[in-house]
């Protein structure tokens, strides 16, 4: 069997850190695997501005952000990149089965670094009764067909949730001429950082509920309104009062979930509650030599504490493969 | 214009089997289905169990035919090749009142000839289905209860109809029939549709939820649909062997009550309510009966977590009294109503479809059969469900079997382009097919990858492709515009 020192899977920030921080300290045989046709991952999509601020000191956009890694990792001759690559098995030995278009292939990994990312929560999740026709998306696949696809989600906009995607789709809407009808967010405060409160909500009036939840979604083709209820107290609390909100979409920004699916087959023990691996050290799980980093580990803020982390995450995996420490 | 032989009304599981049945005979078979795609009606909603016909009065049309439905069906999931998994059911009882209760069921499935069912035991419980609630005393058990995909099972059906030549019309609502006095002509009826005019000597009214409308058309008013919801729960797959049978309480007037059971596809299913309401497009789900069905489970398998539900659904049954109604109509020759098939229509819709034919034939339809009848239909091909050196033969001979589209249930390109060959024309239509938007993340990672592929494929514009149908256009349009 195919044997490397080291397998990452993923090619987003995460899993580009990990790998060049890995040749950094050393490793020289190293594969990257990815599942779309470009590297950078979620980051495509995200044009607006932001990232950068702490691991670059600048303030650039998604692209730009992963352009830097991507420039970078490209130059290394050590790292193979395979794009299109779809892991479907993963063993407890660190055994991967990947298909691409044409051919299934099994590796062995010596140590394993997973950078899968993470999934967005969706509304049956959060048990939303109604409907389901069509014009429901996550806040993540709105911004996908606006800003890569070119495409117009809806023009009636209600968002579920006030995570930070679904407060820059708010303003991203807005921009292309929608209308944000409202944020509908269950807790007494924003769950998104302030500068997106302030830039996406309040610099454009969008009205957002606190303490209130989306209670049925109604429309039989197309999302038609929502009905949404005041909580007393927020979440868990009683239902004051119920009123409807007439749209055609709603965008669901309720969190995210670590995509550890792989390495559970695997046996990895996650936590139940936050899909995260079990572990008293980040990256590390409960198998040796398989460390899993970024958004798969645990979901973070910015782009930069991923960026940080998976160099770590590389870092370990020299320390695994017993190679020294070269600084 | 074109005289058909037999028009049937309905594209869902009983018009598509009773079109694949009559296609054994020469004679010109067209179906109507009003929704974009087949299935897309009751049959969308069903839960795809395979019943044996214990719950069912030894006089009824349900319980005969859902017996000789149970027997058909093995052979005709071999002939479509649709997997058929034969896992057995259980009704339980809880208290020494409730085993007698199941007494009277078990004399009432012999009478009808339910093969192989036994009375077991708490000690036989706890060995068999350890996550059972330990307070159970007895079941009675039957071996011939299975699993299926409803809506594979249709266009299976469909598709091998076509093949045998019957003429599927989907997008096509029967608007009005006309009664042809005329006695020259060689037809009776005029069927007035969204796409023309049909003409045809016998019609068969499958229409579901709608067939008391169909009826209304030529003057019969005694037909009347009540829908009656079920919302049914879908829990995620890594609970897959929370149950080895399918588990059911008694039996109540109205409904089987809350079960627990498995889709074919092996996520585990707890539900269906059954709530009578006035709106056939009424199917929303309830908080109500989230709390219902989570409670009436739990009762079953106290280990059931609410957080473990992954999707929900609700359907229609289409009910009309407590039996079904299949019946020609004298005053109207050439007229039958095939109505009120609720549960367990699924599992006798073979028997419903022969017992059409076998009517028709008392009343002077003599149709000759065809010396060739392909009864075989290639199997269709799920990643999912083969090996991985199965996979690897496949990627060989199609490279796009290796072009993974939905991560989430693990369903190819290539995959995807064949179910839109075959019929898929919307995202519903491909994920009842495929499975690709079913899984965890509900379309979040692949919508933008099938919106390209139905693109390419129906030379559709991406905002003219649909959820379901129109009115349910996934995009409002395009950026910029």
């Amino acid at each position: 069997m195919n044997e490397r020192d080291l397998v990452i899977v993923g090619g987003g920030p995460a899993g580009m850190a990990a790998a060049i921080s890995a040749y950094e300290n050393g490793i020289r045989d190293i594969l990257v695997l990815e599942r779309d046709q470009f590297l950078g991952g979620i980051l495509n999509q995200c044009i607006h501005t932001g990232f950068g601020l702490e691991y670059f000191d600048e303030v650039l956009t998604g692209p730009e952000y992963a352009d830097r890694f991507e420039k970078k990792i490209r130059g290394i001759s050590g790292i193979e990149i395979r794009l299109r690559s779809f892991v479907v098995d993963l063993t407890e030995n660190k055994v991967i089965t990947y298909l691409m278009p044409g051919k299934i292939e099994t590796v062995k990994a010596r140590a394993l670094i997973m950078a899968t990312g993470c999934r967005e929560k969706t509304r049956e999740m959060v048990h939303i009764a109604g409907t389901r026709p069509a014009g429901i998306f996550s806040a993540g696949l709105a911004q996908k067909l606006i800003n890569i696809e070119g495409l117009l989600p809806g023009k009636e906009i209600v968002i579920v949730g006030s995570g930070d995607i679904g407060l820059i789709m708010a303003r991203r809407f807005i921009l292309e001429g929608a209308k944000v009808k409202a944020v509908i967010e269950v807790q007494n405060e924003s769950r998104g950082l302030l500068r997106n409160m302030i830039q996406c909500i309040e610099d454009f009036e969008v009205p957002i509920y606190f303490r209130h939840k989306v209670s049925k979604i109604i429309g039989r083709d197309r999302v038609e309104k929502v009905e949404i209820a005041e909580l007393d107290g927020g979440p868990g609390g009683k239902i004051i009062s119920k009123k409807v909100i007439e749209c055609d979409t709603v965008l669901m920004s309720v969190g995210l979930i670590p995509e550890n699916e792989l390495i559970e087959m695997a046996g990895v023990r996650l936590d139940k509650n936050t899909n995260s691996p079990i572990s008293d050290e980040t990256n590390k799980t409960s198998i040796p030599g398989l460390f899993v980093c970024g958004n798969a580990f645990k979901v973070y803020d910015i782009v930069d504490t991923v960026s940080k982390d998976s160099v770590e995450a590389g870092r370990m995996a020299a320390k695994h493969l017993g190679i020294k420490d070269e600084g | 214009m074109k005289i058909h032989d037999v028009v049937i009304i309905g594209g869902g599981i009983i018009g598509t089997s009773i079109a694949r049945e009559m296609s054994r005979y020469r004679i010109k078979i067209a179906l109507m289905e009003k929704e974009e795609e087949l299935a897309f009606g009751v049959s969308k909603s069903n839960s795809g169990i395979i019943h044996p016909g214990t719950q069912n009065d030894p006089s009824s049309l349900k319980g005969k035919l859902c017996v000789r439905g149970n027997a058909m069906v093995r052979e005709i999931s071999k002939e479509l090749g649709i997997d058929l998994k034969e896992v057995g059911e259980l009704i339980i009882a809880f208290s020494e009142e409730e085993k007698t209760r199941l007494l009277a069921l078990k004399k009432d499935a012999d009478i009808l000839g339910v093969p192989g069912t036994s009375i077991v035991d708490n000690v036989w419980l706890k060995k068999n289905e350890p996550n059972l609630n330990e307070a159970a005393v007895a079941a009675l058990y039957a071996p011939t209860a299975g699993i299926i995909s409803p809506y594979r099972y249709v266009y299976d059906l469909a598709e091998n109809a076509a093949c045998n030549g019957v003429e599927i019309n989907v997008d096509t609502e029967v608007l009005d029939i006309v009664r042809n006095s005329k006695k020259r002509d060689k037809y009776r009826f005029e069927i007035v549709t969204s796409k023309g005019t049909f003409r045809a000597n016998y019609i068969i009214n499958a229409a579901g939820l709608f067939a008391d409308e169909i009826a209304s058309m030529v003057g019969i008013e005694d037909i009347k649909i009540s829908p009656r919801k079920g919302e049914e729960f879908i829990l995620d797959k890594k609970k897959e062997h929370l149950t080895e049978h399918l588990l059911f309480p008694l039996p109540s007037k109205k409904s089987k009550g809350i079960l627990v059971t498995r889709t074919s596809d092996g996520n585990p299913m707890i539900g269906p309510t059954a709530v009578d309401i006035d709106d056939k497009y009424d199917i929303s789900t309830s908080d109500e009966g989230f709390e219902e069905v989570i409670r009436s489970a739990q009762r079953l398998m106290p280990s059931i977590n609410e957080g473990d539900i992954i999707s929900y659904f609700a359907g229609l049954r289409p009910a009309c009294g407590d039996d079904f109604i299949i019946r020609y109509e004298d005053d109207l020759p050439g007229f039958i109503n095939v109505a009120g098939i609720q549960s367990p229509g699924l599992t006798a819709a073979p028997a419903v479809a022969e017992m059409v034919l076998n009517i028709l034939k008392t009343k002077g339809f003599r149709p000759m059969r065809k010396l060739f009848f392909h009864k075989h239909r290639k199997r269709t091909i799920h990643l999912f469900d083969v090996t991985f050196k199965e996979t690897k033969r496949l990627i060989e001979k199609d490279s796009e079997y290796g072009d993974i589209v939905c991560r989430c249930e693990m369903v190819s390109a290539k995959e995807i382009r064949d179910a839109i060959k075959r019929g898929a024309s919307t995202m519903d239509g491909i994920k009842f097919r495929t499975r690709a938007q079913a899984g965890r993340c509900h379309g979040s990672f692949c919508t933008c990858r099938l919106l390209e592929i139905l693109k390419e494929e129906t030379k559709k514009s991406a905002t003219d492709i649909t959820k379901r149908g129109p009115g349910s256009e996934i995009v409002k349009g395009v950026k910029g515009e």
